[in-house]
């Protein structure tokens, strides 16, 4: 909680939070950083593995290999969402499932099921961003940002 | 009639006629399922979405407290009905197809507590003789409009609650006019305030609600001049693990003694140590509901208890009044039952 909104609590919910803070059990950051790089690594090596079968049996280099992986691990992510294992994962691992593409991929799958009793236009399209959305939002205008930077560093030099 | 403050002693005597508890396959795995009338295999009770498996739920469970009271549909005079969803979409649904008198009622997991000690008072005061009140709350249901889709992977805190998926419903009669009778009557309610000591996390409403049982127990000692002594048993609604320690706490603070096992809480008896995935423990309209219908009062006619204090607690926000940083208000509803053996 920020420090200004603090200021506006009474001394009594003062009091009341910091005994009910003793309370609580914490998140256990140690274990779960450790289970989120265990089982994000996993999640990476699988990739690699797919990697280089498009590289060994397929017509690809491993700069163009990144695409059929990427869909593959999107694909796998999808169907584990699907059958109601991908959130069970994620209790475990955290962050690990999260912030590879196939946290990603699974934040659009389940919106897109979860909303399908509201009909393919006002449930299933409409809501399949619902939570992916911010991730589009903000990468697209962080990349603006960057490139006019670029741009900007690049011609005052050249 | 109004004793104190803010409770209400039926010196009438309503009784409870019947009782009815529908859970899910989740619930039925748990130490509480000999003590459910129903136990589904599905989460989705053969519906094709979870707000209309809800309102099956509560559906089934007026028509069992109604077939076990020996009564038939017009019979019931009023309705009070109460759930978790928007518009309480699962209550006005149900109550279409039960086609009496109906009164929505919403106060989040506290609504078990707050229809019956309405049912209570509405027989008490001579207003009906027969009036049937339930709750319910499904587990997806209320992840898809509180929190994120059920597939999501979203890793939730030690301190975060199970909705628990079901419905109970009570019938509430004058003693002259029972049909049928569980043997226990419902002799005062304690209608609680909002306590929020500015706590916003809805990952731990445990934490939040503690306060608002503490309040209302209280306030049911205060008017009613007695305490923990009096209760074979005294149960928080859906404080969890969390919450739970917290409240005891909090009663020792305020210099209670409370005797060994006669305090305890819906959210931590519902499930068992073998079922993890609830953190902290059961929540939702249907814990209390369906953990006081179908456990507690079980145990009541078996002769184990004779005079329980249930405290059912709610936390009242909303998805948009957490996003909008708000702190939640918080509630709890008391009603002492007694076994009349």
């Amino acid at each position: 909680m920020s420090d200004k909104k603090k200021k506006k609590l009474t001394p009594i919910q003062k009091e009341y939070q910091l005994f009910a803070k003793e309370r609580e059990p914490q998140r256990p950051l140690l274990a779960n950083c450790l289970r989120a790089f265990l089982f994000g690594g996993l999640i990476c090596t699988v990739g690699q593995v797919f990697t280089y079968l498009y590289m060994a049996f397929f017509d690809f280099t491993e700069k163009t290999a990144g695409d059929p992986t990427v869909a593959t691990m999107i694909f796998i992510s999808v169907l584990l969402t699907g059958l109601g294992v991908y959130d069970h994962l994620a209790q475990w691992a955290g962050a690990g499932t999260a912030v590879p593409v196939t946290g990603f991929a699974n934040a659009v799958a389940s919106a897109a099921i979860e909303h399908r009793s509201e009909g393919f236009v006002l449930g299933v399209a409409a809501n399949m961003f619902k939570l992916a959305g911010s991730v589009i939002v903000f990468g697209t205008f962080a990349a603006f940002v960057i490139a006019l930077i670029r741009v900007t560093i690049t011609k005052m030099g050249g | 009639m109004l004793q104190g403050h803010q409770s209400w002693v039926f010196q009438t005597e309503p009784i409870i006629t019947s009782t009815s508890t529908i859970v899910g396959p989740f619930e039925g795995k748990g130490p509480l399922a000999k003590d459910f009338d129903t136990i589904h295999e599905d989460t989705w009770i053969g519906q094709d979405s979870w707000e209309k498996a809800e309102k099956r739920l509560l559906e089934e469970a007026l028509e069992k407290a109604i077939e076990k009271g020996g009564l038939e549909k017009d019979d019931i005079q009023f309705f009070f009905g109460g759930d978790l969803m928007s518009q309480l979409i699962s209550s006005n649904f149900a109550a279409r197809t039960l086609a009496v008198p109906f009164l929505g009622i919403f106060g989040a997991c506290s609504t078990s507590m707050e229809g019956l000690a309405l049912a209570g008072m509405l027989v008490d005061s001579g207003n009906a003789q027969t009036v049937l009140c339930a709750s319910s709350s499904h587990n997806s249901a209320a992840e898809k409009q509180f929190r994120y889709p059920t597939e999501y992977g979203g890793q939730k805190p030690p301190t975060a609650q199970w909705t628990v998926t079901g419905a109970g419903a009570a019938i509430v009669q004058s003693s002259p006019n029972a049909s049928v009778s569980t043997g226990l009557k419902i002799s005062s309610a304690t209608i609680g305030r909002i306590v929020d000591m500015g706590l916003s996390d809805p990952f731990n409403l445990g934490g939040a609600m503690a306060p608002a049982a503490v309040d209302t127990i209280e306030a049911h000692f205060r008017d009613l001049n007695c305490s923990f002594e009096d209760y074979d048993l005294i149960v928080t609604g859906d404080l969890g693990r969390v919450g739970y320690k917290i409240a005891y706490d909090l009663f020792h603070k305020h210099g209670w003694d409370i005797p060994e096992d006669t305090f305890r809480d819906c959210g931590m008896m519902m499930y068992g140590d073998h079922q993890p995935e609830v953190l902290a423990g059961g929540s939702g309209a249907a814990c209390s509901t369906t953990v006081t219908y179908g456990h507690i009062f079980n145990r009541m006619k078996k002769g184990e208890l004779k005079k329980v204090l249930i405290a059912a607690t709610g936390a009242l926000f909303s998805p948009i009044s957490y996003q909008q940083k708000e702190s939640i208000p918080c509630i709890c509803h008391a009603v002492a039952i007694e076994s009349m053996q």
